[in-house]
């Protein structure tokens, strides 16, 4: 059924911490791992060593340059995969109903026995989340790990996503963004955390937390040389200077 | 976005095949499509072939195509669902006009049935095109012009079919050959009114709303990507035409799919012979050109996820 759920029971999501993500791919190197043999498998490579190599992948991680107006540039590690909105498109052009938004948990999932792919919500999906498996001839997108955080197999403290799991620096939460009082929502609110393409109007659940503002502005240091005077001591370095880088 | 092959051949060939399905059928309920022979039962067969060949094209860009009965069922949110479903309607009206009109029986349904054709036929076009319309991570395919393009487009070459099927299975009237003059006029109009409207765009979404960084008049910039290659994304929505490249295709593609074919007709209605082998031409040029139309369609279109991928707007 590809029409959205009016209301969600709860909002599952994450939440990144711009400012600690280190750009180490763990995340993605995990949610590969984790997919490529749960729900969503296979994750289907082609030339995987080759010259070429692509593949379908969950989540990605960027790293862009930020430069404020005032010059002072910075490296943001970005990971990016799919935000779980609430009203997205990727759902509702679905002509099999393939999919579909949970009403139980907000999770957005493609049910891969009825996925004809045709690529359609890919188009939809202003963030490029959803990536193709050609191998497997249907949609792939994350699925919060679905197969994991209610798996009464796995240990309770890994019942939350891999990526989330996995990261070294703490930088991925995992929460019920729907609950004001849990603990993702109220360090959203801490530390204005923000949608990606707000105006776009998917109303996405995942949120990012800003790069903090450096409480220590470096400025770069410019070490002050003397001007030239002239005298023989200077001419002798000049010489022994022309002299050995001849 | 990538101009896949698949898609390109369904949108035109169905296209064309509706707009015959749907002028013929108009000529049939106003009395003017020549009833003797074989052109009542040659056209609609032709206009099905068309519109058969399209839909299965389509079915190649798909996974798992055998799956495709299930595409029926969305048809209350998703556009692709609307265009199966009022598709296989379509050809309930028009596969009994041409069984009838193949037995030679004479009834009166006929002229029903050509009303639903007609109707069905303008219905699928446009869910085709809002297949397009409705996205909006595409600001070239979100317009208002959208169906209306794919709607005259489908109308003009489908009347230059029903022309050139007319001079070579009898003789084209004067009617034919003004209503495929109109029919380019408009089309060819709306076409480039759309060339303008999307020139004139340049997005509204930039990298810093994407990223939510370099707030207050900063600037943004990719430092490295997150694969060594490009992924499905960047192979599927990157796809980029040299804006040289398209001015030249979209001249070529008007003088084929506009200016020819009027020339051609022009000619045809003035001179007193050849009129077939012109109106041949015609059809030819505009194949041609409808094919390179939609291919630029696909390449010129610009996807908002190639704001992570160093877009600067989108």
């Amino acid at each position: 059924m590809t029409c959205l759920p009016k209301e969600t029971k709860k909002k599952l999501g994450l939440v990144i911490d711009l400012d600690i993500c280190v750009g180490c791919q763990a995340c993605a190197t995990s949610c590969k791992e984790w997919n490529t043999g749960g729900y969503s498998a296979p994750l289907s490579d082609h030339d995987p060593y080759g010259a070429d190599p692509s593949g379908a992948w969950l989540n990605r991680v960027h790293s862009f340059e930020a430069k404020t107006a005032e010059g002072q540039a910075k490296t943001v590690h970005f990971p990016r995969s799919c935000l779980h909105c609430e009203e997205p498109d990727c759902v509702t052009v679905c002509p099999t109903g393939a999919s579909y938004k949970r009403e139980e948990d907000g999770i957005v999932l493609v049910n891969p026995d009825t996925c004809i792919g045709c690529k359609l919500c890919s188009w939809a999906c202003p963030y490029g989340a959803r990536e193709y498996d050609y191998d497997d001839g249907v949609m792939k997108k994350c699925t919060l790990c679905v197969d994991r955080i209610y798996n009464r197999n796995v240990p309770e403290e890994d019942r939350v996503p891999a990526c989330v799991r996995a990261c070294p620096t703490g930088a991925r939460a995992f929460g019920d963004l729907g609950d004001p009082n849990s603990e993702v929502s109220q360090s959203v609110a801490a530390r204005d955390g923000f949608n990606l393409l707000d105006a776009f109007g998917y109303k996405p659940v995942n949120k990012y937390l800003p790069p903090r503002i450096n409480s220590v502005q470096v400025s770069p240091v410019v070490e002050k040389t003397a001007a030239p005077d002239g005298s023989r001591l200077e001419k002798l370095f000049a010489w022994a200077d022309k002299a050995l880088s001849r | 976005m990538h101009p896949a092959y698949s898609v390109i051949v369904f949108t035109t060939s169905s296209g064309a095949g509706y707009g015959l399905l749907f002028w013929l059928s108009l000529a049939h309920i106003a009395g003017v499509l020549p009833g003797e022979g074989w052109l009542p039962f040659f056209s609609v067969a032709v206009a099905l072939a068309l519109i058969t060949v399209g839909l299965l094209s389509s079915t190649l860009h798909l996974g798992h195509p055998e799956r495709a009965i299930g595409a029926f069922s969305q048809w209350r949110s998703s556009w692709l669902s609307r265009e199966g479903v009022a598709a296989v309607f379509t050809y309930i009206p028009a596969g009994l006009l041409a069984l009838i009109w193949l037995m030679g029986i004479e009834t009166g349904v006929t002229q029903l049935l050509a009303l639903l054709s007609a109707v069905g036929a303008v219905v699928t076009v446009y869910c085709t095109g809002m297949i397009y319309g409705s996205l909006r991570t595409i600001r070239q395919w979100h317009k208002g012009l959208t169906p209306l393009v794919y709607l005259t487009l489908g109308s003009a070459t489908g009347a230059l079919l029903l022309a050139v099927l007319m001079a070579f299975l009898g003789s084209a009237p004067a009617w034919v050959a003004i209503l495929v003059l109109i029919n380019m006029l408009v089309a060819g109009s709306l076409k480039l009114s759309y060339w303008r409207q999307i020139d004139a765009d340049p997005g509204q979404y930039t990298t810093e709303m994407a990223t939510g960084l370099g707030g207050n008049g900063g600037s943004v910039r990719p430092l490295d990507p997150p694969h060594t290659m490009p992924n499905f994304v960047m192979r599927e929505m990157g796809y980029q035409v040299a804006r040289k490249h398209a001015a030249s295709l979209r001249r070529l593609s008007a003088i084929a799919l506009f200016a020819a074919p009027i020339v051609a007709v022009l000619i045809a209605t003035l001179a007193s012979g050849g009129a077939a082998v012109l109106y041949l031409i015609a059809t030819l040029a505009a194949a041609w050109g409808v094919a390179t139309e939609r291919w630029l369609f696909f390449a010129e279109a610009e996807h908002v996820s190639q704001l992570y991928y160093g877009a600067t707007r989108a």
